[in-house]
């Protein structure tokens, strides 16, 4: 069991840190907090965001003192965090590898001397774990990268890359929301869409969620895609158990 | 239509109103104006909702012609504001006539002035804000600056507009040099005890990179312990202060992205965000640590001076 520690972070919000290291089982410590912290429901506190290792907690000064609400947060005991199971969410995302819509993955391949079926199976075997979402809208940053596919970012960045990409750098893989310039080497595509703002939510991904990558063919992916533009597709969600280790 | 249109755009005008606090748990930048004090005292002149959508223009101003009558105010950054050639106040509510012209010329003290219209903009509400979000290409008018020969629609007034002014004390100063208070932040451990002193006894500038995401200062290096600026993305908000690798510190603004990875040396407190917010490249900084409890006093004086005017 990891007790936080309580940091200030300016005149309106302070910090709970549960380590410093990414690490599932100091993430799991967040999303419990997180979780206890929104079911206080404390007049004053006006957001309360989940990230690797840290929550951090907004207040107005004029609803709540301050010390106030670290007693409360000080109070926050969940004794049997280390020997529970618990249910997360479990998401898969089509993806389309290779190609046009992966034009990197046979970079990918050849650096790790793999094949590209290799590289694509790596990929889809694990469920990453979301340790939380930043960056641009939508964008999930995942742990659970088989380090036999990491691969370095590209020298130069490219100065776009498209929406529903899916990429590798280093140790990290993730998919780009919106269209952006950026570094990593892009091994495929989803037509799924992380962000969008005529749906509700925008996005259905949160913190502490877990994702796998399908394989699906160009078939598939144009159908998919079809019915993502027609807001019709409803992506699988599975529920599953995260036993203790 | 009741519609006002742009002859002008100025240098980078946006719409922007409180932003989207409550979607950064999606990785959404909050967005929003960068002054949300001259936001408020714009609004409350034209007798709107204190958190209505008005249009930000950067450094210089925009020139707009309305096809009907209203009411429009001009907080914020100082500037000359012309109404059909002839100089108009700022920080009062002007009466706008069909075909009237307004032009806001350069922002010669600050570097962001606010315009607000009786009734508020006619513009799509995305995530609970009208704001222009310029990298997601949502928000505001098309998810862009304004350009020449835009059209926006305004929204018809339910009542009538109270004509009324900012008291001259409660308007704003914007030198080109300004103390700063900062509470230290969560990794203030991490550094020198001779960076700790630059950075509250040296004036730092804002070089010429700095937006509505964040400002790049200039001055003396703040050395980090074992050089190691890095920490794993945690969260950043309004006025937090990092400090990478090179010694220079960014501070945080309105477009920041929801989490940062460098160390947090400071934050500036709540009172100072709208003088901070009217910063432009060459203006200095001069950082001045206060406690927690200071830093509340200073925000209730300011919240009881914006509750006179809403």
């Amino acid at each position: 069991m990891i007790k936080p520690t309580f940091h200030i972070a300016g005149d309106q919000a302070f910090i709970l840190r549960f380590g410093q290291e990414i690490h599932p089982e100091v993430h799991k410590h967040v999303i419990s907090y997180y979780h206890a912290i929104l079911a206080m429901d404390l007049k004053g506190v006006t957001l309360i965001l989940p990230t690797y290792c840290e929550i951090t907690i907004h207040y107005d000064p004029l609803v709540i003192n301050h010390n106030t609400l670290l007693k409360h947060l000080k109070a926050i005991d969940l004794k049997n965090l280390d020997d529970t199971d618990s249910v997360a969410k479990l998401i898969h995302i089509p993806v389309l590898y290779g190609g046009l819509n992966g034009p990197d993955l046979e970079i990918v391949a050849r650096q790790n001397k793999l094949s590209t079926t290799e590289v694509i199976n790596k990929h889809t075997e694990p469920k990453y774990l979301v340790y939380m979402l930043g960056f641009t809208p939508g964008f999930v940053y995942l742990g659970g990268l088989n380090k036999q596919i990491s691969t370095p970012r590209k020298a130069i960045p490219r100065p776009l890359i498209k929406e529903g990409s899916v990429g590798i750098a280093g140790s990290q893989t993730g998919i780009y929301p919106i269209d952006s310039p950026g570094g990593w080497q892009i091994i495929g595509e989803t037509p799924f869409k992380l962000f969008d703002v005529n749906r509700q939510p925008e996005v259905l991904i949160n913190a502490g969620d877990y994702i796998q990558f399908n394989a699906i063919n160009e078939s598939t992916f144009n159908s998919i895609k079809t019915e993502v533009d027609s807001g019709n597709y409803n992506i699988e969600v599975e529920t599953i158990l995260l036993s203790h280790e | 239509m009741n519609k006002i249109t742009v002859i002008n755009p100025g240098l980078f005008s946006t719409f922007q109103d409180e932003g989207r606090e409550n979607h950064q748990h999606i990785g959404m930048p909050v967005g929003g104006a960068m002054d949300k004090y001259a936001l408020q005292l714009a609004n409350y002149l034209v007798s709107n909702q204190t958190n209505e959508a008005c249009l930000e223009m950067t450094l210089t101003g925009a020139t707009l012609r309305f096809n009907f009558d209203t009411n429009i105010a001009i907080t914020g950054g100082k500037c000359v504001v012309l109404l059909n050639g002839k100089q108009a106040k700022s920080h009062r509510t002007l009466v706008i006539k069909t075909n009237d012209q307004i032009d806001i010329q350069n922002i010669t003290e600050g570097a962001r002035s606010y315009l607000a219209i009786a009734g508020g903009f006619n513009l799509p509400i995305i995530m609970a804000s009208k704001s222009t979000y310029i990298k997601g290409k949502l928000g505001g008018f098309k998810g862009r600056a304004l350009m020449v020969g835009d059209e926006i629609e305004i929204n018809k007034i339910s009542k009538k507009c109270k004509r009324r002014r900012i008291s001259r004390k409660h308007i704003p100063q914007y030198p080109q040099h300004v103390e700063l208070r900062i509470i230290p932040g969560p990794e203030k451990d991490r550094f020198e005890w001779e960076g700790i002193k630059h950075f509250l006894c040296s004036d730092y500038e804002l070089s010429p990179q700095c937006d509505r995401m964040g400002y790049r200062l200039n001055g003396p290096k703040i050395g980090q312990i074992n050089n190691n600026a890095d920490i794993i993305s945690s969260a950043i908000s309004f006025g937090t202060i990092q400090v990478p690798s090179d010694g220079k510190p960014i501070i945080m603004m309105a477009d920041r992205q929801t989490t940062g990875g460098y160390t947090r040396i400071a934050q500036v407190v709540s009172a100072d965000h709208h003088i901070l917010a009217q910063l432009k490249p060459g203006d200095k900084i001069r950082f001045k640590e206060v406690t927690l409890n200071e830093a509340h006093q200073l925000y209730k004086k300011m919240k009881d001076i914006l509750n006179k005017y809403q």
